[in-house]
């Protein structure tokens, strides 16, 4: 139950060249949260109790995909909060900056098919307890859409080994890998669960109106249930 | 360098000018002496010959174009129509909807990516300079055979060029077209239609007024591509090696700096920081300067020195024919002016002030302390050239009616006629092209491809949305331009009724041969006809569109290829009808079919053949049945519906029936293969889970016949074919990838 007094505030941070800002608001209103919209020159996180870094292309994905809107005057913020414990999630764009941020290992590199790539993609849930997942069942099989030009998520072998040994794979494809991701990786944690990045977008399934479903939703609502349980 | 100043000009009465070289005819030429009294100086060459050119000043088609406003249906929702830079519509709730479709045909073969990048980049601009935020795209795109090489190096870079542009600024596809046909082979055509909205009464206008208010460029620097595409590459008819004939750069696209300038420019809108606003697309500078200043009080001085450029080595002729994308130029009172700069410096968009408005009448244009253009603006923008061309019925139309496709052998083995008929570039899946896009983004696409038509939420609170389609049958335009433009009409009407929406507006993109050939203009006339008088009879006024001619290889043109959109206005998306089978729903086929094989997918798949008539049209039959379809989503009296058109019947089943993973059991009377296969209009299938839909049927008189269930794992019709589902998907999906990976 929400509490009566005040929402939890959920920053979602737009750079320039952002493009689903808006849907990660709505998704974080839907689930019960008040969403605040930070800019990527702000000097202070006004308060938020997380932040989603949300798909898109920030500065145009030029150089890298994620790595001028790592240097971001708000990603500074961002940083020294998820090392103290600030629960971040980056969706696909978020995910690209969240590795280029060195909060997450491991890189997103060109699909394996060097086309963009739009559809609705089976995901196996490999973490419920992590900051952003925990409302779902263990190993819930799930459908959100995936949309990315540089989705393939890579590291070396002993990172790969590092992150299955320690169960820090929080989404993992099925039923086909559409980006010619390692070892079908669709999503991972950091060591404490309060950093999520994952290449689909949970925001676009929300409701079967608008998404394949409602699968996405309890991302969100995992959050809140986690920040109102605390 | 000595600059050709006005001063000049007129002291040098006879010093020759490369007019033709511009595009420019002698008869033009010396009108435009007799406008200004002297020669022109260079720059004012320039201006006049991108903006008088075909692309810009529409010579050849106003005169047949006017009938769109003099047999215009009343309709009280209609805010802003033909003229301006795209057609807006009232749709309620205090919102507005606009759209258009532009071309880039040309440049998308020159270069595939950028020519596909910039059409999008375009036309995204027009739609946002109405003071809209651009929700949505539809491409309709034409290739030569799918098997060709050309058509391996186009396709492509044309659909990654749409995605890498579409997907970065955040603009979710919802629908367009794919169509191979020999005729577009060295000419493809490359469409697309742009959706916005913006609040019913922040329509924004291209117009300066008021003097001394202050004109600036927002946006991408200057620099030298895509000079004199609007007059020369686009105007100029590919010659038989497939070159241009001229040829200059296609222009490069940045569509990061345009993401800025939308959110940058809607800022600027909800502030109501601006007097009027035009975007730079083709003709650049001297297109905005003069379109606004003859729109507004009428005058206007620039200093072309304060252009920012890219290069610096522009002339001042290049700076002003310069199409550099993602510019703006907007008209701002001085009081307005800091916090005007203060939005673009958010978005870190360069804005300079480059001249004033006047009330002198002329546009005057400095460069080096020297005036080098000094001209009325509207002989340049509004008074240029009309041209009435000689028109003449095909010579060869007459055979080609003759040959009707009733002299080809007929089927008798169904099953493999269907096979290969699902499997046709043609009617094959999509997705290849399709999963490049994102139709996801902004969070409101209720249907997106391969749905009849596009579905997009635009007001949250009430679920009020609209509903795009935009359609073209070449073969049967080429068969009768009058009837053929009038069924691509009806098609997209359908379309969009099918998905539970009322058909309210139409655009329109004509891609037709060269002007100056009689037959090719006859068809162009007969097209526009036909489509005025199909609008009058719907009811569904033209907002706008688009006219893109010479699109032909050597003297022979592509089919007369006229791309209609439809706009439609629904209450309720949650009410939105799909084409997909729910399993146990109860099949209805809608309409009467004829035996109707003129310019079908099934003559020419199967034998290559064009000929005969099209389908017969009945537009009061369209209305009937579209109100059907939209009263019967309203009163969610459907669990499914879709049109029926290239590939009749078959084609509409096996898409069902893969889009819900649910088979049917099928039953046909009279000849099966006209059943399948015909392409008579006005029809759909909708899927029923009770009989109240039949009910509302008789009540309004529209003929129904329950033909199946969906059911089970196999498509059967009974007596005549069965194909497991799984077959089915393979045949139907696996020939893009096949073709292009």
């Amino acid at each position: 139950m929400v509490s009566l007094v005040s929402k939890p505030k959920v920053g979602v941070v737009t750079f320039p060249g952002s493009l689903d800002d808006r849907d990660a608001q709505r998704a974080v209103r839907a689930a019960g949260g008040e969403p605040v919209a930070l800019w990527h020159a702000d000097a202070d996180l006004h308060g938020v109790d997380a932040v989603v870094l949300p798909g898109g292309f920030s500065y145009g994905d030029y150089l890298r995909a994620g790595a001028i809107a790592r240097f971001a005057p708000v990603m500074g913020l961002v940083i020294s909060g998820a090392r103290a414990g600030l629960p971040v999630l980056g969706i696909c764009n978020g995910f690209q900056v969240l590795c280029e941020a060195h909060l997450l290992p491991g890189a997103l590199i060109r699909n394996a098919g060097r086309r963009f790539v739009c559809t609705d993609q089976w995901l196996r849930v490999e973490r419920a307890d992590t900051a952003w997942t925990g409302s779902y069942e263990p190993g819930a099989e799930i459908v959100i859409p995936v949309k990315n030009g540089e989705g393939a998520y890579v590291a070396d072998s002993h990172t790969l080994d590092a992150l299955e040994g320690e169960g820090r794979v929080a989404f993992r494809y099925l039923r086909g890998n559409p980006n010619g991701s390692a070892r079908d990786i669709a999503g991972i944690t950091n060591e404490t669960g309060t950093v999520v990045g994952l290449m689909p977008h949970p925001e676009h399934a929300i409701e079967s109106l608008t998404g394949p479903g409602a699968d996405g939703l309890t991302i969100f609502s995992s959050l809140l249930n986690r920040l109102v349980a605390a | 360098m000595s600059i050709d100043s006005v001063s000049r000009a007129a002291s040098t009465p006879d010093e020759p000018l490369p007019y033709a070289d511009l595009g420019v005819s002698k008869e033009e030429y010396e009108r435009i002496c007799t406008i200004l009294g002297r020669r022109p100086t260079s720059s004012e060459l320039a201006m006049y010959s991108v903006m008088w050119s075909e692309h810009c000043s529409y010579k050849s088609s106003k005169v047949h174009l006017r009938q769109f406003a003099q047999k215009a249906p009343k309709n009280e929702r209609m805010l802003v129509g033909m003229g301006e830079n795209a057609g807006v519509v009232d749709v309620g709730n205090g919102l507005a909807v606009t759209f258009k479709i532009e071309s880039h045909n040309h440049p998308s073969y020159v270069e595939p990516y950028q020519g596909a990048a910039t059409g999008v980049g375009g036309i995204v601009r027009d739609i946002l300079t109405m003071g809209a935020r651009p929700v949505a795209v539809l491409d309709p795109l034409r290739f030569g055979p799918a098997d060709a090489s050309d058509t391996a190096r186009v396709l492509p870079g044309v659909v990654a060029g749409i995605a890498g542009y579409g997907n970065c600024l955040g603009l979710p596809t919802i629908g367009g077209e794919l169509v191979f046909d020999p005729c577009y082979a060295g000419n493809p055509l490359v469409n697309v239609l742009c959706v916005g909205v913006l609040p019913a009464d922040g329509v924004k206008y291209a117009k300066a007024t008021g003097v001394g208010n202050i004109v600036l460029l927002f946006g991408a620097r200057t620099g030298g591509d895509g000079i004199g595409g609007a007059s020369v590459l686009a105007s100029a008819t590919f010659d038989d090696e497939g070159k241009p004939a001229k040829r200059p750069s296609v222009q490069v696209g940045d569509p990061f700096t345009e993401k800025l300038l939308i959110e940058c420019c809607l800022e600027i809108f909800a502030e109501d920081l601006v007097v009027g606003i035009q975007d730079l697309g083709a003709a650049g500078i001297s297109c905005a300067t003069t379109e606004l200043a003859s729109a507004g009080t009428g005058g206007m001085r620039v200093n072309l020195d304060t252009v920012p450029l890219r290069d610096q080595t522009l002339a001042p002729e290049e700076i002003l024919m310069s199409e550099s994308q993602e510019r703006m130029c907007a008209v701002v009172e001085p009081a307005k002016l800091d916090r005007f700069l203060e939005i673009c410096a958010k978005w870190g968009v360069t804005a300079t002030a480059i001249g004033e408005v006047t009330d002198t009448g002329r546009l005057e244009i400095s460069w080096r302390g020297e005036s080098i253009v000094d001209v009325p603006p509207r002989t340049v923008a509004h008074d240029g050239p009309v041209y009435d061309r000689p028109m003449r019925r095909p010579a060869d139309l007459d055979a080609l009616r003759a040959d009707s496709p009733d002299r080809l052998e007929r089927p008798t083995d169904l099953r493999k006629t269907l096979l290969r008929m699902v499997s046709a570039p043609n009617l094959a899946g999509k997705r290849w092209v399709t999963d490049q896009y994102d139709r996801y983004v902004q969070g409101n696409t209720v249907l997106a491809q391969p749905e009849d038509s596009g579905v997009i939420r635009v007001d949250e609170q009430t679920g009020l949305g609209v509903a795009v389609a935009a359609d073209g049958n070449g073969r049967y335009t080429r068969l009768d331009p009058y009837q053929g433009t009038q069924l691509a009409l009806a098609e997209a009407y359908r379309n969009v009724a099918a998905t539970g929406a009322t058909p309210i507006a139409v655009t329109n993109c004509l891609n037709y041969g060269s002007p100056e050939d009689p037959e090719v203009m006859w068809q162009f006339a007969e097209s526009v006809r036909g489509l005025a008088d199909g609008c009058q009879q719907l009811g569904t006024p033209v907002t706008g569109g688009n006219v893109s001619f010479y699109n032909q290889t050597g003297t022979t043109p592509i089919n007369p290829t006229p791309v209609i959109g439809v706009l439609g206005l629904i209450d309720d998306v949650a009410r939105r009808t799909p084409s997909e089978f729910a399993d146990g729903a109860r099949i209805l086929l809608l309409g009467d079919t004829k035996d109707e094989f003129g310019g079908s997918e099934w003559a020419w798949t199967e034998y290559g053949h064009l000929g005969g008539r099209p389908p017969e049209v009945d537009l009061e039959r369209e209305r009937l049945l579209a109100q059907v379809l939209v009263d019967g989503a309203k009163d969610g009296l459907l669990v499914a519906a879709h049109d029926l058109a290239d590939g009749g019947l078959a084609q509409a089943l096996v898409e069902s029936c893969l889009a819900g993973g649910v088979g049917a059991q099928v039953s046909l009377t009279g000849d099966a293969f006209v059943a399948l296969f015909s392409e008579s209009a006005g029809r759909a299938i909708v899927a029923v889970s009770d009989d109240r839909f039949e009910q509302l049927c008789a009540e309004r008189g529209l003929l129904v016949t329950e033909i199946g269930v969906a059911t089970g794992t196999d498509l059967n019709i009974d007596g005549v074919l069965s194909v497991p589902l799984d077959e089915l998907r393979a045949a139907h999906e696996t020939p893009l990838p096949q073709l292009f990976d």
